[in-house]
């Protein structure tokens, strides 16, 4: 059988880069396959899949050699229209691909620009609409829609063109967990009714194994590092090399001192044998301590029987009620609508509650404006991009200051010093244009840090971003909470997240506080996993398998040694 | 919800089947009749015909509510405008001066005044309801579809409803951004002076077009990866095919106008003369 896709000794060179991004790639992949492509932000992974579908050379511009040929065609011979017959991709933003005003006109709209008859568009938009399951949202517009359900409505606008391949560019970036899964699930049934070629670009492996895939690459630095069977994959080292975040079951496996064999299947810990593993883990639950109960210390942040609705009779949050005490690190986690967003904007004073308090140090702040309050709770947006207003980095930073008429000197000698503390400083002249992505954030957190606030909220810290990129922004947080004694609050669907940071996960499903507990219990649990949309962690399926009844105090235990680990490895780095 | 004004919303009316390219000509020629004629007989009966329209077409008031006041109200001041700047203006058009009472100076309050102030108002009226009821019950797709069938290059109706589907996002962004700069200390109340706040609008602004400019690199890529301007034609899900009561309706309008032009310049005057 040919390949559909063929990279021959390809390397790509962007123009506005001095090194190219792809070198020297050899890749083949046959008709029917379904690929996963892993690798770190800046590995070159999306630029892979620029090339594919013809984005690469025509919207961004560069060099290249080599051969790639899909289908029989050169993308960069036949431009992206002509590989939009061949190829369909589905962006990471879920919002943003949406064109049309109604799901109908946008699953239509690569027909519509096909000249297709309106009477056969109607009868292909049904057909592809039944596939995805979206038939009763046709006339919806996307402001109706949740996340997952305008993914379908991506799917359904690519399937509707007949394409032998489709492209899926970090698909689960934007969904909480059990969306996520449902989302694997789809791009799987797809791939088998379909008989269609499947490439999926992720750097969240654990997730996309929730159903099989036929071969893993992994990418780093421009080129192919491994191309293999999960299974085999998982037995090497290369994942953890290359800065990719292992299955957690995995990496359990090896802190209890196993090696992993490819022929004992590890791609699923439901189906994986683990009599080999099975005595280690239990030795190794056994010897692993638990970390030593802090006592609790005084309330920082109060939520006293909240209420609140925008139209009455229809609540957004009911009855909410917590405490968050001084220097603690927590998450509040739910799916994507639940009230999240809500309960910060609450908290920080952008709109005001039906019924009950909220107390900052034991007073209300009901009367408080939102600026007062800005003073004493840090938010932190997603995206650094909606909130940076000044093209330099010392201005932006300053900017809370100033307006609150902070003498220069003192603006200067607290500027320099938080900058300091988010090892911004060499920047401190720089334009913030200059900064990648992750500088911006940091930039954005200097920006509210700067006040000196008691509390800080972050909505999404991690969001989009690797592993590495993920541990630097985490393990800073955690510097700032340790060191300075800030209290943390983070909105958040990261699992990952949610389980190695923070010591309690406060859990919201439909507007009701469902679980205020550790994350190893809310991750065991599977009726507050269903209802907030989140997914047991996969540590459950391996103590259960392992025959180790305590699966949260696994969990915990795991967490703790982690933790250990992490912190052994920064003061190594740091001498 | 503030996004809900003056945006289309599907109903099943008689009206809401017509094509947008239908209702855009009848539309136009409407308001050009309105506004040449000052005849109030011809006003009168466009009122009627509107009102009629209006009521047919199961427009709410909460749809258009808030931009019926907001006319109004400049309406209002064009009035008072009127008297304070030109108060004979009446006497000029009717030849004959009525006083009714008596003010200061020129400023008298005469019944062709009134009567003449009274058919700006008509005016007003008889478009106002055709306007509001013209977007609120035009699909802006196939608005965009009837436009390009009438010629117009299918970039300029797709630009529109393109906007028409970011605006629900970008007003969602501005409010975060809005409020995370608030949170910073940036006061955008009533407390302080108009000038600072606009002053201040740009630390909103600019973030605003920074992520905007995200979105539409998102969009414009997405567009493209789904084949959009491949052709010089396209086709349109959304489009509809014009039926007997399109071009009753668009015959209707184009004798309406003729009559009206003849009725109001029979005795050679914009203006029909009681007095």
């Amino acid at each position: 059988m040919l390949p559909i896709i063929e990279f021959k000794n390809y390397t790509f060179q962007y123009r506005s880069q001095k090194e190219p991004t792809l070198l020297d790639i050899n890749l083949a992949i046959y008709p029917g396959e379904k690929v996963l492509i892993v690798g770190p932000s800046g590995s070159g992974k999306s630029t892979l899949a620029h090339c594919v579908n013809g984005m690469v050379p025509f919207s961004f511009a560069g060099e290249s050699s080599g051969s790639l040929t899909v289908s029989g065609k050169d993308p960069a011979k036949t431009g992206i229209f002509g590989m939009s017959k061949t190829v369909g991709t589905v962006l990471q933003d879920t919002d943003g691909q949406f064109i049309g005003l109604t799901v109908a006109e946008d699953v239509a709209f690569a027909l519509e620009n096909d000249c297709v008859p309106q009477d056969k568009m109607f009868s292909l938009v049904d057909e592809v609409a039944e596939v995805v399951d979206i038939k009763t949202l046709l006339h919806h517009a996307p402001t109706e829609l949740s996340g997952g359900q305008k993914q379908r409505v991506s799917m359904a606008g690519v399937l509707v063109d007949d394409v032998d391949v489709l492209l899926f560019d970090e698909p689960l970036a934007n969904l909480d967990p059990a969306t996520g899964k449902r989302a694997i699930d789809l791009i799987d049934r797809i791939h088998k009714e379909k008989k269609k070629t499947i490439l999926i670009i992720e750097h969240r492996l654990e997730d996309v194994l929730y159903r099989d895939v036929d071969r893993i690459v992994v990418i780093g630095e421009g080129r192919v590092v491994a191309d293999c069977k999960p299974d085999e994959l998982l037995a090497t080292d290369i994942l953890v090399k290359e800065g990719i975040r292992e299955p957690l079951y995995v990496t359990a496996l090896k802190h209890a001192g196993c090696t992993l064999r490819a022929e004992d299947l590890p791609q699923h810990i439901e189906s994986m044998k683990l009599d080999r593993y099975r005595e280690r883990v239990q030795a190794w639950y056994e010897q692993v301590a638990l970390p030593v109960a802090e006592p609790a210390k005084e309330p920082a942040l109060e939520v006293l029987d909240l209420d609140f609705s925008y139209i009455s009779g229809n609540p957004i949050l009911q009855n909410i009620r917590f405490c968050i005490r001084k220097g603690e690190m927590i998450s509040i986690v739910g799916k994507n609508g639940a009230g999240k967003s809500t309960l910060s904007n609450l908290i920080c004073g952008f709109i005001n509650p039906d019924r009950g308090k909220i107390l900052l140090g034991g007073s209300d702040i009901a009367d408080k404006s939102i600026k007062e309050r800005g003073e004493v709770i840090g938010l932190v947006m997603q995206n650094p991009n909606q909130m940076i207003s000044k093209p330099m980095i010392f201005d932006e930073v300053a900017l809370g200051l100033a307006v609150r008429g902070v003498p220069e000197e003192e603006i200067k000698e607290r500027v320099y010093e938080t900058l300091k503390i988010c090892g911004l400083y060499p920047f401190r002249n720089w334009p913030v244009s200059a900064l990648s992505f992750g500088q911006k954030k940091r930039v954005t957190i200097a920006s509210i840090l700067v006040m000196n606030p008691q509390v800080l909220i972050l909505d999404e810290p991690t969001a989009g971003q690797d592993y590495k990129h993920y541990t630097e922004i985490m393990e800073f947080l955690k510097e700032l909470n340790e060191s300075y004694g800030i209290t943390i609050i983070m909105i958040t669907h990261d699992m990952h997240l949610m389980l190695e940071y923070t010591d309690r996960a406060i859990v919201i499903a439909d507007g009701k506080l469902i679980a205020d507990d550790t994350p190893a219990h809310v991750l065991t649990d599977e009726r507050i996993a269903d209802q907030a949309y989140l997914k047991k962690t996969s540590l459950y399926d391996l103590a259960v398998r392992c025959g180790i009844a305590d699966a949260p105090g696994f969990v915990d235990r795991f967490i703790y040694f982690e933790r250990q680990v992490r912190e052994h490895g920064r003061q190594n780095s740091d001498v | 919800m503030a996004g809900r004004i003056l945006t289309y919303e599907e109903k099943d009316t008689w009206i809401h089947r017509l094509g947008g390219a239908t209702k855009m000509i009848f539309f136009l020629l409407w308001s050009i009749t309105g506004m040449l004629t000052y005849d109030t007989r011809v006003l009168l009966v466009m009122l009627a015909v509107s009102l009629v329209i209006f009521k047919v077409s199961k427009t709410e008031w909460r749809q258009v509510g808030t931009v019926f006041l907001f006319i109004l109200f400049f309406l209002c001041l064009n009035l008072l405008a009127v008297f304070i700047f030109s108060p004979n203006q009446g006497t000029e058009v009717y030849g004959t001066k009525t006083v009714l009472v008596t003010l200061f100076g020129e400023h008298n309050i005469t019944k062709e005044q009134l009567f003449y102030e009274f058919n700006i108002l008509l005016k007003y009226f008889t478009v106002t309801p055709v306007v509001l009821m013209f977007i609120v019950t035009t699909n802006p797709s196939e608005f965009a579809a009837s436009l390009n069938k009438l010629g117009i290059s299918y970039n300029i109706g797709y630009a529109i409803a393109i906007a028409l589907r970011y605006v629900p996002d970008v007003q969602a962004d501005f409010t975060k951004i809005k409020h995370a700069q608030e949170a910073r200390g940036i006061e955008m109340s009533s407390k302080t002076s108009l000038w600072e706040r606009m002053r201040k609008m740009s630390m909103i602004i600019f973030p605003l077009l920074f992520s905007s400019m995200d979105r539409i690199d998102v969009v414009s890529n997405a567009m493209e990866l789904r084949g959009f301007g491949k052709h010089k034609k396209r086709t349109w899900y959304m489009e509809k095919k014009l039926t007997k009561s399109d071009y009753l309706t668009i015959g209707f309008v184009v004798v309406f106008m003729v009559a009206a032009l003849c009725v109001t310049f029979a005795d050679g005057s914009r203006f029909y003369n009681p007095f």
